[in-house]
């Protein structure tokens, strides 16, 4: 148990490490909204639904079933949160996206678990079924009404939040008073007392569970045999097929509330097109975090929190981590000339050369550059970091009853 | 019924089987939805003009190159969902180099031809430099890739664009009449025409098949695929295969927004199509990554695409309709598939089975 209880404080710490080298670069770059409370608030905006698709993702692939169509489920989660959200207020809404996002996870277990279809196939297939249901239905049901049309549904009924007012306004006053590091973790503490949404506490709880009924109980045992090795798990009792279903179900559901939580919470409206891609990210974060729950957290916040700089006032506050990047590539390239690598080396100086010099040469990074920070940031990540991922042993495999022999 | 009828019976009722059956369940759709299920069909199954006929074929051929390039990558278990992103940023390139008319005629057409391979190639190239030296997944390198290139080439097309006077959109300079690809007049009538550019997309697909087919590297691509471990104990370099297999699948990217930009738009604008590198993915899976059945998938779908447009006229209802049609087509076709090869493996067993007991003498 000891090393578990270790992780939870290592995070922790990295956190504070974290605030503590941005309230560093705020002052060395001038860039001030890095740990602004309104960015961390937006961070945390924007990280939720990612993280949460990622959890969908972590429940299927950990029995087994690779699933593509986290962003299909995710549309349908839209349109469910969409449509409940508008005639019966905000938590229908979240019932609705949790439903139709299960209705996407349910077409996927029917034909990988049922059919044994091949899992990419399904999973593409649900991506187009879900657009075109959609925006057909949406077509159908939000046209005429007020405020409504074709694409996009009236505004939503709220779930609500909550605000600890006497901690919030201590905290705004100690964040704007500017003193280092300090500020920056009063702005973070504001960003979690002010304006809290229930859908927030929520995915966290979610967060929580899953990781206690995956890695804490029989059945989260049994749902992750089924992904290692099927063969071993139906021999030894468990009802494979059953299991590997029901993850698809919560993971379509989980998938269906982070849509709904773009346009509940994000938005307060349905668009079409509103996923734009998160269900994807959402995949790729949980790869990024080794299938595990603070893994796929640490990856969804890293995107969230780029993307928010990027949308945010994004020309000074990305042009600071170009300088983050330069002094990173430093100690790489130190890190790399110790092991005698030269050559990888001397390309990361070079690299870090031509990072910094962009820095002191432009003021500011054009707009369709900013957009792009997350996208680049998981990408440098990946490639830099060591590449010790491990999937589930049977992740993507089709299994049929029986195989065992 | 001898195995051999059994099984040109069983090939032929699979696919009809996944029509059918997708034709169901979009009209259950529909009938939930109250819309007219009969008008639907009767639009979308209607004797398509011959101005239709050539958007169906030019859409198909576009359909086909964006397929044919994911069939690479999954022939060699690679999944390249980037051809989005490759199929713009090359198009982008292509439109930039054929606009600015350094050659004359037809010389332009094979100087943008060879950039927008190179384009595609080289940004597939990425993802697969980052797998091979890096372990980075194909899966997650390309979908960043695919919204990194709409940054960039959004960013790029600011640069470059001429806008036109009175319009809001901006695009890059015009192809010159004298390198354009002319159309193949399909009957008579105005839009008849298909794309001069459906000549490379056969020919792309004639090249598809030999290269994997009868080519050593093909073998080598094929075999890593089916086992990487079997791969590298006969001595093929896994890293090498995995950086061509990506250069080959966005190569043919590159090609995916030329017939577009030859035939029709001459020029690449805010407007330029999207999402067909999606659409790919569907198609190559749909075909089978056979070069003919990726073509009868492409042709599919475009006419699924073409027949629909008319319904919010006709019928009121929404085109998007189809697009759940074509989705559950690629479900069903693959179950279907899945059904008729273990019903077709039993009938082979009880074939075997019953001349082993006719051999037995009594």
């Amino acid at each position: 148990m000891k090393p578990r209880r270790l992780a939870w404080w290592w995070l922790l710490i990295g956190l504070a490490a974290v605030i503590f080298a941005l309230s560093l670069i705020e002052v060395v770059t001038g860039a001030d909204d890095l740990a602004s409370s309104g960015t961390l608030r937006a961070a945390m905006v924007a990280t939720v639904p990612i993280a949460l698709a990622g959890l969908g993702g972590l429940w299927s692939e950990r029995a087994g079933v690779v699933n593509i169509g986290l962003e299909g489920m995710m549309m349908l989660g839209t349109y469910g949160a969409g449509l409940l959200g508008y005639h019966y207020g905000g938590w229908a809404g979240v019932a609705g996206a949790i439903v139709l996002g299960m209705l996407g996870g349910l077409i996927h277990a029917v034909a990988t678990v049922v059919f044994g279809v091949d899992h990419i196939i399904s999973g593409v297939a649900v991506n187009i079924i879900a657009l075109g249901a959609t925006q057909y239905l949406a077509g159908l049901t939000f046209s005429g009404l007020p405020g409504g049309g074709q694409t996009q549904s009236p505004r939503l009924g709220s779930v609500g939040s909550i605000t600890i007012d006497p901690l919030s306004g201590g905290l705004g006053s100690l964040e704007h008073r500017d003193i280092f590091f300090v500020s920056e973790v009063a702005a973070l503490l504001r960003a979690l007392v002010t304006n809290m949404s229930w859908l927030v506490i929520l995915a966290v709880l979610l967060f929580v569970v899953t990781y206690f009924a995956l890695w804490r109980t029989t059945f989260g045992l049994r749902l992750r045999s089924c992904g290692e090795s099927p063969a071993s798990a139906e021999s030894l009792g468990v009802d494979v097929l059953r299991y590997k279903f029901v993850a698809v179900l919560v993971s379509g559901g989980l998938a269906g509330l982070a849509g709904g939580f773009l346009a509940l919470v994000a938005s307060s409206t349905y668009r079409d097109g509103q996923t734009g891609g998160r269900g994807y990210i959402g995949l790729a974060a949980m790869i990024f975090g080794n299938w595990r729950p603070t893994g796929l957290l640490a990856g969804s916040a890293l995107f969230g929190y780029t993307e928010t700089l990027g949308l945010r006032q994004g020309g000074t506050s990305v042009r600071a981590l170009l300088l983050v990047l330069a002094v990173l590539l430093v100690v790489l390239a130190v890190w790399l000339w110790r092991r005698s690598r030269y050559a990888g080396g001397g390309i990361a100086v070079v690299v870090a050369i031509l990072v910094g010099g962009l820095y002191f040469t432009i003021d500011a990074v054009p707009g369709d550059f900013t957009r792009m920070t997350p996208y680049v940031a998981t990408l440098l990540v990946l490639a830099l970091a060591s590449q010790r991922l491990r999937m589930p042993a049977a992740d993507g495999q089709i299994y049929r009853r029986g195989s065992v022999g | 019924m001898s195995p051999r009828t059994a099984r040109l019976v069983l090939g032929v009722a699979a696919p009809l089987l996944a029509l059918v059956a997708a034709f169901a369940i979009t009209s259950l759709v529909l009938l939930l939805a109250g819309d007219p299920v009969g008008l639907v069909w009767s639009t979308i199954l209607s004797v398509p003009e011959p101005r239709n006929i050539a958007n169906i074929i030019n859409s198909a051929t576009v359909l086909y190159l964006s397929g044919l390039a994911v069939a690479v990558g999954f022939r060699m278990n690679l999944f390249n969902i980037g051809v989005d992103g490759q199929y713009r940023i090359a198009a982008f390139a292509a439109a930039v180099v054929a606009g600015e008319g350094w050659l004359p005629g037809a010389l332009n057409v094979v100087l943008t031809v060879a950039a927008a391979v190179l384009v595609g190639a080289a940004w597939a190239g990425i993802a697969g430099v980052l797998r091979a030296t890096r372990g980075v997944s194909e899966v997650i390198s390309t979908i960043m890739l695919n919204f990194i290139s709409t940054s960039l080439v959004a960013y790029f097309l600011r640069r470059v664009a001429v806008r036109e006077e009175g319009s809001n959109i901006v695009a890059t300079r015009e192809i010159p009449e004298s390198s354009r690809i002319p159309g193949i007049p399909l009957g008579s009538g105005p839009g008849s025409e298909v794309y001069g550019f459906v000549v490379v997309a056969v020919l792309a697909g004639i090249g598809y098949w030999f290269l994997l087919n009868r080519t050593r590297f093909g073998f080598d691509l094929r075999a890593t695929g089916q086992s990487s471990a079997a791969a590298v104990a006969s001595g093929i370099n896994v890293k090498r295969m995995t950086v061509a297999a990506m250069l080959v699948s966005g190569g043919v990217a590159g090609l995916v927004g030329l017939p577009i930009l030859f035939g029709d738009a001459y020029s690449y604008g805010s407007t330029f199509q999207s999402g067909l590198g999606f659409a790919g993915i569907a198609i190559a899976l749909l075909g089978r990554n056979h070069p003919v059945g990726i073509a009868l998938g492409a042709l599919l779908f475009a006419f699924l695409g073409e027949q629909s447009n008319p319904l919010q006229i006709l019928a009121d209802v929404s085109p998007d309709i189809v697009a759940i049609t074509q989705g559950v087509i690629v479900l069903t076709v693959v179950i279907s598939y899945e059904v008729v090869r273990r019903y077709r493996l039993r009938l082979e067993q009880q074939h075997v089975a019953q001349q082993l007991a006719e051999q037995v003498p009594a």
